[in-house]
């Protein structure tokens, strides 16, 4: 911990660095506040509403090795329009892809409030030489990209090289120039939420515009808890250094339910300030067609099938 | 963006939307109320000897639900005797194991009737739904089903020495936890052996007497327990009847003490559980965001009303400014209303009564010249409401940091050094509980040791177990309750 606060912090955004401090973590106190924010009951006028927000802050993501341009094409005619039948429904935050497919994503989106989003350094384990992962990021930002997704070198940041860890991000930071650096903390690997909170931490001091759970790669990722952990970091972070820190929630995320929860996590942890795609990101792929069709439901009252919703 | 996104598209401006939490209110519906309610007294409800009948109100709302019996001394003498008539009559004698069957009955007849019990619970106590629902009633089943494991087992509970049981118990239960109270009574007096008298609080009756329909739809024998509502002279009849070989009392210390009085010299067995002005001790070294949330649950869990509430926060110097500002943070998004709804944090004070003594105290305060805040809620216009508050610039000496507020208000002290916090974490003619915050196992330890408190928290606030026991010292009173030492109280250790 101790390590971590003496990171060379000179390369980092100026002035906002000088004595944050880390608070610890109880497990158990966070896993219980974290279980009870998801009791909460939502008011039926506020949940179409709240439907809406998990659409306009959502990352439309895909990310498979089989990706081609015509499912990306299909994937930014989603962003635009979610629902082909219903002009009402707003677009999505963002579509996140590999930087292979970015010129095919910049081209679709052009023109649209949709943001281009790409993974780069070296996704998903960050272990790339390092100026390879620069070059990639640079290179994405070239070919488009409106947002960057890098990983947290794990590797360094668990064998205490906490400066490795942070000089890293810094540079990617620069590297992204005017484009947003998010920055996937993997706290699947993290393994307790001290190193989450402390990651978190660093990332916000190196730069991160966002600091996002997951990369959906490994078995485990976002949780309420985990939301909640990054959530007051980022609260933290703001109080000590008045910078605001995106957060995006990212893995496993299926249901428009659990969007309901992080929104509730979210908005009463930071206030309705990060209730926004500024400050807020839901990456998924599979999310958007629950998030339509419970919409779908609050409008007329039944379900649809799921065959009425496109599945790329 | 192009002409074809209409505006319902356009992104929104930083936070523009909030989240609006739906008034979500339990149903009422599996509670069946009568008008009129009498005394439980030998197996059967029985109008009092008076047939006087009193109001008990929804403090939420300020309406009657129901009428209820108000026992006197001609009442507690039939009571007691239909007690002694039950233990003498074969309730002393019947094995273990077969008064465990009666209570592991009562345990889950309680869970099956849940959620009429919290619906009653929060309608006649006002304690928020959520607690009653995820709190009182399944921690009252746990205990009877914790107390029913023992009841054949108390051979081996003290090495070398049987339990027998000492015959009828007094039981006289407060209005905060009203149903668990009767739990944590009757379940290791019933295993012990004894036949009981309980009387609960003249504001919360209701649960009592739904329980008296549990225990005779578990067969338990008639007069085994016995339940007489009534005021506090009721309560003074049954503590000072001779028929009585053992008085239990949770409540305040002024009757607490009141009752240690009539009760010397009689030879019946006492235990006490009084007042509290538990200190809420945070080192700077502390998970401060989880810190925040035990603060909240230890003083505004069941609106303060809480023996054992963390009315006194010791935070260290380096840390205060952060942690008052965590916690005026946290209590903006607190939700005061109708302790009914789901989304309820706090709901009404119990009764008029107690709404004017937290009122009185919190003007002693700002008049003492601490510092108040209140986070800026609507209470609602009708029932006993008081919004959570803060004190800081509070000194030991103010009555605010001394007397027990029984209510919704915290008190902010601050420390230096870990000596500091033992010495003023102790000033207090109380010893009920102490919470202790720090990722430093060791100096758990060492404060633990030196706190002069029955329980004693780490990094936790308000946590029930019916294995772990529960006790002061000092004017917090004697006698514990809870896991084996739970047992004593009831028994006659004979070799």
């Amino acid at each position: 911990m101790t390590d971590l606060l003496a990171v060379e912090t000179s390369a980092g955004p100026a002035d906002a660095v000088a004595g944050v401090r880390i608070t610890p973590v109880d497990a158990v106190g966070l896993e219980q506040r974290a279980a009870s924010l998801c009791t909460r009951s939502i008011k039926t006028s506020s949940k179409a509403d709240a439907l809406d927000l998990a659409i306009r802050v959502m990352d439309l993501t895909t990310l498979e090795g089989a990706d081609t341009p015509e499912r990306v094409q299909a994937l930014c005619t989603r962003a635009r329009h979610p629902d082909a039948a219903d002009w009402s429904v707003p677009p999505v935050a963002a579509v996140c892809v590999y930087p292979e497919l970015v010129p095919v994503a910049a081209e679709a989106l052009a023109d649209s409030p949709v943001a281009v989003a790409s993974v780069a350094g070296g996704f998903p384990a960050g272990l790339a030489p390092l100026d390879a992962r620069m070059a990639e990021i640079a290179w994405a930002v070239a070919a488009g990209a409106d947002e960057v997704d890098i990983v947290l070198n794990r590797s360094a940041f668990l064998s205490g090289r906490y400066q490795k860890a942070y000089d890293e991000i810094a540079a990617a930071k620069q590297a992204c120039g005017s484009a947003h650096l998010k920055v996937i903390l993997e706290t699947g690997e993290l393994g307790s939420y001290d190193q989450i909170r402390q990651s978190s931490m660093l990332a916000m001091v190196a730069g991160a515009d966002f600091i996002k759970t997951s990369t959906g790669k490994i078995g485990t990722s976002a949780t309420p808890a985990v939301a909640l952990c990054m959530a007051e970091a980022i609260r933290d972070m703001a109080e000590q250094t008045g910078r605001a820190v995106g957060l995006k929630l990212a893995g496993g995320i299926r249901t428009a339910k659990q969007a309901w929860h992080y929104l509730v996590i979210v908005g009463e942890t930071l206030g309705s300030g990060w209730l926004t795609p500024e400050r807020f990101r839901l990456g998924a792929s599979s999310l958007l067609n629950d998030v339509l069709m419970q919409r779908a439901k609050l409008l007329d009252g039944r379900y649809q099938r799921r065959e009425d919703f496109s599945v790329d | 963006m192009t002409d074809r996104f209409s505006a319902s598209h356009e992104v929104a401006p930083t936070g523009d939307f909030s989240l609006e939490y739906a008034p979500a209110p339990e149903s009422t519906a599996p509670v069946r109320l009568a008008s009129q309610y009498g005394l439980f007294v030998g197996g059967e409800m029985v109008e009092s000897a008076s047939g006087r009948l009193v109001p008990t109100i929804n403090p939420a709302t300020g309406e009657a639900l129901a009428e209820v019996s108000v026992a006197d001394a001609a009442d507690v003498d039939r009571a007691v005797a239909a007690a002694r008539a039950a233990w003498e009559g074969g309730w002393r004698d019947l094995p273990g194991a077969e008064r465990a069957k009666y209570l592991y009955r009562v345990a889950r007849l309680l869970q099956e009737r849940a959620r009429e019990f919290a619906v009653l619970e929060t309608m006649d106590g006002g304690k928020p739904i959520r607690e009653s629902r995820d709190l009182d009633i399944p921690l009252a089943a746990a205990h009877f089903f914790y107390y029913a494991g023992w009841a054949d087992k108390l051979d081996y509970a003290f090495s070398g020495r049987r339990a027998a049981p000492l015959g009828v118990a007094a039981q006289v239960i407060p209005w905060n936890f009203p149903l668990l109270m009767a739990a944590w009574k009757l379940a290791p007096a019933l295993a012990c052996g004894n036949a009981v008298v309980l009387k609960p609080a003249p504001t919360t009756p209701l649960t009592a007497l739904l329980l008296a329909e549990v225990l005779r739809d578990a067969e338990l024998p008639p007069g085994v327990v016995n339940i007489v509502t009534g005021d506090d002279a009721a309560g003074a009849a049954l503590v000072a009847h001779p028929g009585v070989d053992k008085v239990a009392f949770t409540g305040s210390t002024e009757v607490g003490r009141a009752i240690g009085a009539e009760v010397a010299g009689t030879g019946k067995r006492l235990t006490l559980e009084l007042g509290g002005k538990a200190a809420n001790i945070v080192f700077e070294d502390a998970a401060l965001d989880q810190v925040t949330e035990g603060i909240v649950n230890g003083i505004y869990f069941n609106g303060g009303q809480v023996c054992c509430a963390g009315s006194r926060l010791l935070v260290q110097e380096t840390v205060a400014d952060t942690v008052v500002g965590k916690l005026q943070r946290r209590m903006d998004t607190l939700r005061v209303g109708d302790p009914l709804d789901k989304n309820t944090d706090i709901g009404a004070i119990n009764s008029q009564a107690q709404l004017d003594r937290i009122s009185e105290l919190v003007a002693s305060g700002v008049a003492e010249g601490a510092e108040l805040y209140t986070p800026q809620c609507v209470l609602p216009e009708r029932g006993f409401f008081h919004p959570p508050a803060l004190f800081t610039n509070v000194s030991t000496a103010h009555r605010i940091a001394q007397e027990e507020i029984f209510g919704p208000v915290l008190s902010v002290l601050t420390f230096r050094t870990a000596e500091e916090a033992v010495a003023k974490a102790n000033n207090t003619p109380y010893g009920l509980s102490a919470g202790i915050w720090t990722e430093k196992g060791s100096r758990i330890l060492w404060m633990a040791d030196r706190m002069q408190a029955g329980v004693v928290w780490a990094n936790t606030f308000n946590r029930f177990d019916p294995a772990s026991p529960f006790g002061g010292y000092r004017e917090s009173g004697y006698g514990r309750e809870g896991g084996r030492a739970g047992l004593l109280p009831y028994v006659e250790l004979v070799p």
